[in-house]
């Protein structure tokens, strides 16, 4: 059951500042979604594996070899803020 | 009341690969922040971060000498939380399948021995560093330690004492050195334990509301934070106060754990498998492949050099202290260095030099044929073991050729009987009073007139030779 408590807690987590009408949009979508859930939920699934992964795939490793980053003035290019060294991000530390 | 603390630890240890946990990016300390990032460790969409092999084989290694049962089929967990130092908001660790589990650790303190349980290993990403900026009043992020590989080692409540933790660390240290799956350098951060504490009345029942204390680097921190959190709580509840289950930081100015509130109401991590990392399913050969080639432990080789070559508790202890002098001490015995003797030089000319250069036994350039090849001199008489020291002192940093030292500056001992004892004769007639004291029974006399033949032979002579030569002539 997906109420505005519920949304507030999970924005909370997410750090996320809904506005009221948003939290009413939320509750309302993610309410939808749940409730997809619960048509699949119905299907009968005794005795079949749960499965965490789509493709039939396992043990994918690499070489512990190093190759060179990214340059950083390309890296941080893509940051919606940041200097010449760093991502800069409000207050996070205390 | 007589109360009991209950601790339990979750210690986090940074692998030695080269390269992080699921991308190529070197794994170095230092560096200008952000140079050693890529896509994948930012966190770029689109990316797929690949499981380093050799992670995987030093978590196995770590499980199998902490004696865990090794998850044959492992998996890899999404632990969500939206807090800057995770670029993608969610760390990828293990929660429902780790890679190793039910293990043990059995310590000595003063109380006796015990074994302390292992409940569980798992692999994980380091996060950033976060910088607080006053000036702007933002937060600096730098990536470059975010995806380092970590194993996170859980022990069950097993701890009664900080002695008991000191000695599980201590262990545990030493044994990820001796399997080189980290160097455990608690200073650099590469060993990190946060301690879980609850008290309650001495006897058992239940366990007490807990909490857990971090930013501990040292063991020292460790042991005042201990005492200072098991006094805390006994207060609150003698005060009739309930202890509260919280995340605590420890103040090392201060001395004292004061609660944290940011990461506090995110601890709603929301696990699930992490679809971007398939499965991870170990062969019978490969656990095989594995424990065969496990390195003796520091603990096994203690007991094979009591038991080989007969060397006190003490000299087992310091040998084994470092990896490499222990190999060092190994390569000296494999040339026929008697075991006593080069334990003797290791634990003084050698831990000596080394800490008079501020260098660690693995940065050593003397190699073990240079001082099995001094021992060996000093053990023929053909130097003396005051000069051996000189002759250590030079060869030490370079590794020089002992032989060709000693012949270029003199320095073979005297072993002609009658050149030394024409040489005490000589003393004697240079000092009649000394010979004079002597012989009215001042035997400290005879230091002094060991001390001119010496001189007179440049210090090459076998002491207790012209010892012997001088009470000889004196009758
Ligand atoms: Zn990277």
């Amino acid at each position: 059951m997906i109420d505005v408590k519920l949304v507030d807690y999970l924005a909370g987590l997410s750090r996320l500042e809904l506005r009221e009408g948003e939290k009413q949009a939320m509750t309302a979508g993610l309410e939808q979604i749940v409730a997809y859930m619960d048509v699949l939920n119905k299907l009968d699934t005794a005795g079949v594996e749960p499965m965490s992964h789509v493709f039939p795939v396992k043990n994918v490793l690499r070489e512990d070899e190093a190759a060179p980053s990214q340059d950083r003035g390309e890296l941080l290019a893509g940051s919606p803020a940041g200097d010449t060294e760093a991502f800069l991000v409000p207050q996070a530390v205390e | 009341m007589t109360w009991e603390t209950v601790i339990g630890l979750e210690t986090h240890v940074e692998l030695a690969t080269r390269t992080k946990i699921f991308c190529s990016c070197t794994t170095e300390f230092g560096g200008e922040p952000n140079t050693r990032c890529c896509p994948v460790c930012t966190g770029m969409p689109g990316t797929l971060p690949v499981l380093n092999k050799r992670v995987l084989e030093f978590a196995v290694k770590a499980g199998l000498a902490l004696n865990c049962e090794i998850t044959r089929y492992s998996r890899f967990d999404r632990k969500n939380y939206f807090y800057p130092d995770l670029p993608k908001a969610y760390q990828i660790s293990q929660l429902y399948l780790p890679i190793a589990r039910e293990g043990t650790v059995s310590i000595r303190t003063q109380a006796g021995d015990k074994t302390i349980r292992i409940h569980e290993l798992h692999m994980e990403e380091d996060a950033g560093k976060l910088v607080h900026d006053p000036w702007t009043g933002q937060t600096r992020c730098d990536y470059n330690r975010c995806g380092v590989p970590l194993i996170e080692i859980v022990t069950e409540p097993d701890f009664r004492t900080a002695d008991e933790v000191i000695a599980y660390l201590e262990k545990l240290k030493e044994t990820l050195q001796y399997l080189g799956v980290s160097d455990c350098k608690m200073q650099e951060g590469s060993l990190r334990c946060d301690v879980n504490l609850s008290v309650r009345p001495l006897g058992g029942g239940a366990l007490g509301t807990r909490t857990e204390t971090k930013n501990l680097n040292s063991f020292k921190a460790i042991a005042r934070a201990i005492d200072y959190e098991a006094r805390r709580q006994v207060e609150l509840i003698g005060e009739g106060k309930r202890v509260v289950q919280e995340t605590r930081r420890w103040d090392e100015n201060k001395d004292a754990t004061y609660a944290m509130r940011s990461k506090e109401d995110a601890q709603d991590y929301r696990y699930f498998p992490e679809p971007d990392i398939p499965p991870i399913e170990l062969s019978q050969d490969y656990l095989d492949g594995l424990r065969g080639a496990q390195p003796e432990l520091a603990e096994a080789k203690r007991e094979r050099y009591r038991a080989h070559y007969g060397l006190p508790e003490y000299d087992c202890r310091m040998i084994t202290s470092d990896k490499a002098l222990a190999a060092f001490f190994e390569g000296l015995v494999a040339l026929g260095a008697p075991p006593k003797q080069s334990a003797n030089w290791i634990m003084g000319e050698v831990l000596g030099a080394l800490s008079a250069r501020g260098m660690e036994p693995k940065d050593m350039r003397l190699t073990p044929p240079t001082l099995a090849r001094l021992i060996e001199r000093v053990g023929a008489g053909t130097v003396n073991r005051n000069t051996a020291v000189k002759v250590f002192e030079a060869v030490f940093d370079a590794d020089g050729d002992v032989d060709a030292y000693v012949r270029e500056h003199g320095l073979e001992q005297v072993n002609d009987n009658s050149l030394v004892r024409d040489a005490a004769a000589r003393a004697l007639e240079a000092n009649p009073q000394s010979a004079a004291d002597y012989k009215g029974g001042k035997e400290k006399a005879l230091g002094f007139l060991v001390g001119q033949v010496m001189r007179e032979l440049k210090g090459r002579a076998d002491p207790q030779a012209v010892n012997a030569a001088l009470r000889e002539l004196l009758g």
